[in-house]
């Protein structure tokens, strides 16, 4: 195997606080190289020092037998390394041969005269499009496709221009269980084709599975890189943590009541969701399942009252409403924290402790709307204290300084300050460490032990399982099936998610 | 490619802010010179230091403008700007512009002075819509009652107000962009001026009135008069009504963007809109309540220049909205929302002022003086986003 890129004693540091400290590794062709680690663990710096975004206070790189040192990510781009992020960088109101192009069209002709060559613009698409397995006119507008889909012109973008290095940053944040199976799949001939790879994810379960070698990182350190053989799931979480986790889920210490705190009735909109029909009891966390697309995050707006529906009702203890807004659905101390914490959980340039008093500012109006500031900042971080979120000064930091699962405890913060008692929580997990998550498990547990509802909304079933008292899995926009603690399974949950017998099982 | 060796960056660049400022405290000892500047640059006083640079640096070559008269002069032509830029900084911190602050100046004027004025001519005014029936040889519409300015500025208030909340209206309910309403606004609202008056200045107002734009509190007696070029009066007005008025307004300002529930609303809304709906905040009560304001800070203006000049102008303001925006945007409030201070403000309007006043006294054309204007302006804009730049990497590099 010859190596395409090695790292040797990589070291940068931020403010004098070390976010990678001497790391070596080296990822040959054929080989992935799968990497984890906690948020701020040091993955995304190093990724940065590869792609040229950062440079290195000492250490040194090497690429392909020559010293590479970026300067820019032009730089990186030209040594033929390409970066597949969580966010996708497509431009999705082009068509998916021009964005594969966008670098530079063939053309023909010359001088004023100089036009694209259509035709091998097409050729070319299909040849790159045929490679990763996607059967797609190149002419598609990008906006059509679905994320697994654009994951994967990115991946036929990067054989178009020829990468021998192909980073993967949560490419499978957006994806249906089917979708990346089929990106595992093309990964892996990548790799026999003699690419190589390095994988970033939180999901160990997959870079146990993909990974030839792993890398593990904790406080910008290199603290385990041996053959994927030698760890179990067990193994890199201890690893991650600097600790052993017992469990992935907290033990869940209260049981369901049988006040039925939120009811929906016959919950329609036509072409979203269709006759939806729940009971939300008290101290109970009830888990909605199901796959991108099947309803489940605009149930759970509609029910705010972020968005219309156009028929049924809400019952919010014991009220029937026909329509809700957001005010009145705080007011009736109903919180939601939604699946997208930048565009919609946070104010990401203002300071911590208003982005918890949000909600609740009303309540710090004395006379003449004026803000007891005192008083806000004491409930603001008594608020942030109880989920022990990292900050500095909560007065003067902007919330998006912080961390991906210190940013989630924030949103938490805030709606706990309204002292909800129904908890829609979408996604509420997603894209932070096991440390954080299993902080928001915690929190999730004693709310439901504190009598609220927790309405859990996520696409990774495992951690319903672990925290849910029932389960209803909602598909096209309906309810598809229904399961107590008893009756959990995954076959059968995702058989209902999936609709028996039409979809491939994971 | 380069080498790791030939590379070096410079020690400012990651200096820390606010929590990390411990962290960054070697590198900045490292270079003491570059941080200051970043400090200075930062602060919120930037605007005002660069004032007081500016004024002391150009009083050397033009020994006038440290005349008291003028430093007087100057100051009489701070307040109407700045109670009208006070209204844009609450626009611009929730995301919006509000492009018809000129209009509703000149539509307020227009009809205060239709309202209260003593006489009008019949040659001149024969020609608008009103004449006859509304207004007469025998003045405006309430000219014989003894309340008439009260009524008349009332009314004033009234419809700016009245024209904001339209324009908020607008904006929220049929989710109209801001530029496009309140360009309209502009646009409809000075041809109305222009209609109402036949296009003539309204004169013949009453000194209860005009007292508001040029009625002193305080004077100073500052001697006689020194250089022939400014005319002025001996004694010169120190508080006078309209600052009075403009600082009153300022202060309230200030207090409601940085005290109140409403101004953190508005802050968070011109930050994220969809987590502000989300968080419960009456977003649409908040964006019309704040054009409603922007109309009337338009409106006070109207009545400080109007009284100030005397006359109702109904091209009151239409080469106003340059020195609008660009004090306010000097004074580091964002374009892009969520950003800014009546402080700033204030220190921008006199960085305005001061600026007009020295290429006055530099004589320059006024088609030079407009394009220095545009260029400050746009410096301004340039620094904003530096300054926002410096904070960021202070956060997070």
């Amino acid at each position: 195997m010859t190596t395409v890129l090695e790292t040797r004693g990589l070291t940068k540091s931020f403010f004098g606080v070390a976010a990678v400290k001497d790391v070596s590794i080296k990822v040959s062709r054929g080989e992935i190289l799968g990497l984890i680690g906690q948020n701020g663990a040091g993955k995304s710096t190093l990724m940065n020092l590869i792609g040229g975004v950062v440079q290195p206070d000492s250490g040194e790189m090497v690429y392909q037998g020559q010293r590479y040192a970026p300067r820019s990510p032009a730089d990186a781009n030209a040594a033929r390394i390409a970066f597949i992020h969580q966010e996708l960088n497509l431009f999705t109101n082009l068509t998916i041969a021009e964005n594969i192009f966008i670098e530079g069209f063939p053309t023909r002709g010359r001088g004023p005269f100089q036009f694209v060559d259509r035709a091998t613009v097409r050729h070319r698409t299909r040849e790159v499009l045929d490679a990763v397995g996607l059967d797609l006119s190149p002419d598609m507008q990008v906006d059509r496709l679905s994320p697994g889909e654009r994951q994967l012109v990115e991946i036929a973008k990067a054989l178009y221009l020829d990468a021998s290095l192909i980073i993967l940053d949560e490419p499978t944040t957006s994806l249906t269980t089917r979708e990346t199976e089929k990106l595992f799949e093309i990964m892996r001939r990548l790799r026999d084709q003699g690419k190589a790879l390095i994988y970033i994810s939180h999901i160990l379960a997959d870079v146990l599975n993909i990974a030839d070698t792993i890398a593990i990182m904790r406080d910008g350190e290199l603290v385990a890189y041996e053959p994927a053989a030698n760890f179990d799931v067990n193994r890199m979480i201890s690893l991650m943590v600097g600790r052993s986790i017992e469990q992935l889920y907290p033990p869940r210490t209260s049981r369901p009541g049988r006040d039925v705190l939120l009811e929906l009735r016959g919950i329609s909109a036509k072409g979203i969701v269709e006759n939806i029909n729940l009971k939300l009891r008290q101290g109970e966390v009830l888990g909605v399942f199901g796959l991108m697309g099947s309803g489940r995050t605009e149930l759970a707006r509609m029910v705010f009252g972020l968005d219309p529906f156009e028929s049924g009702e809400i019952v919010i203890n014991g009220t029937p409403l026909k329509r809700t807004t957001a005010r009145r659905s705080i007011n009736s101390r109903m919180a939601f924290v939604t699946e997208n914490r930048r565009e919609e959980g946070l104010l990401m340039n203002i300071n911590i402790a208003d982005n918890i008093a949000l909600v609740s500012l009303p309540q710090f109006a004395r006379a003449l709307m004026l803000i007891d500031q005192r008083e806000l900042v004491d409930s603001a971080s008594s608020a942030a204290n109880a989920l022990q979120l990292k900050s500095g000064n909560i007065v003067v930091q902007p919330a998006k300084s912080l961390s991906g699962g210190n940013q989630q405890k924030v949103v938490v913060a805030k709606w706990l300050l309204s002292q909800p008692t129904i908890f829609i929580m979408d996604e509420p997990t997603r894209g932070i460490d096991v440390g954080a998550k299993y902080e928001i498990y915690s929190i999730i547990d004693q709310l439901a032990a504190s009598g609220s509802g927790v309405l859990f909304i996520s696409s990774e079933l495992e951690e319903l399982m672990g925290m849910c008292d029932r389960i209803v899995v909602m598909s096209r926009g309906e309810i598809y099936g229904e399961f107590t603690r008893e009756q959990f399974n995954e076959k059968d949950i995702l058989q209902a998610a999936f609709r028996e017998g039409e979809g491939v099982l994971a | 490619m380069s080498t790791i060796d030939d590379r070096v960056q410079p020690a400012a660049v990651n200096i820390a802010l606010g929590p990390q400022a411990g962290a960054g405290a070697s590198q900045r000892a490292a270079n003491p010179l570059l941080a200051f500047l970043r400090r200075v640059l930062l602060s919120d006083y930037f605007i005002l230091y660069l004032t007081l640079v500016f004024f002391v640096g150009a009083s050397a070559f033009f020994p006038t403008l440290s005349a008291p008269g003028n430093i007087s002069n100057q100051f009489s032509n701070m307040w109407p700007l700045l109670a009208v830029a006070v209204g844009q900084t609450f626009v611009l911190i929730i995301g919006g512009i509000d492009l018809s602050q000129g209009s509703v100046m000149a539509i307020t004027s227009v009809v205060g002075a239709l309202i209260f004025t003593q006489v009008l001519d019949a040659p001149t005014f024969d020609k608008s819509p009103l004449w006859g029936t509304l207004i007469n040889e025998q003045g405006g519409i309430l000219a014989s009652n003894p309340n008439a300015v009260l009524f008349g500025v009332l009314a004033m208030l009234g419809l700016g107000a009245l024209i904001g909340l339209w324009n908020g209206f607008a904006i929220t309910r049929f989710r109209m962009a801001p530029f496009m309403v309140t360009l309209v606004s502009m646009i409809f609202f000075s041809a109305f001026a222009l209609w109402l008056t036949a296009s003539r200045n309204v004169s013949g107002l009453p000194e209860d009135f005009t007292r508001l734009g040029t009625g002193d509190i305080i004077s100073v007696y500052l001697g006689p008069k020194l250089t022939p070029e400014i005319p002025r009066r001996e004694i010169l007005p120190f508080i006078s009504y309209p600052m009075v008025i403009a600082v009153g307004l300022a202060v309230a300002a200030h207090i409601i963007l940085t005290r109140t529930v409403f101004g953190r609303q508005m802050f968070s809304i011109g930050t994220n809109r969809r987590t502000s709906q989300v968080s419960g905040v009456p977003s649409g009560r908040v964006v019309m309540l704040v054009y409603m304001f922007s109309g009337f800070c338009a409106a006070v203006a109207a009545i400080l220049y109007s009284a100030r000049l005397g006359i109702g102008l109904p091209s009151l303001g239409s080469n106003l909205l340059l020195d609008i925006i660009g004090a306010t945007v000097i004074g580091g409030t964002s374009l892009f929302g969520g950003k800014g201070s009546v402080k700033g403000t204030f220190f921008g309007v006199a960085f305005f002022v001061l600026l007009l006043n020295i290429l006055n006294a530099m004589r320059l054309s006024p088609f030079v003086i407009d394009a220095v204007k545009g260029v400050v302006i746009l410096l301004a804009a340039l620094l904003d986003i530096t300054r926002s730049r410096l904070i960021n990497r202070g956060v997070r590099a």
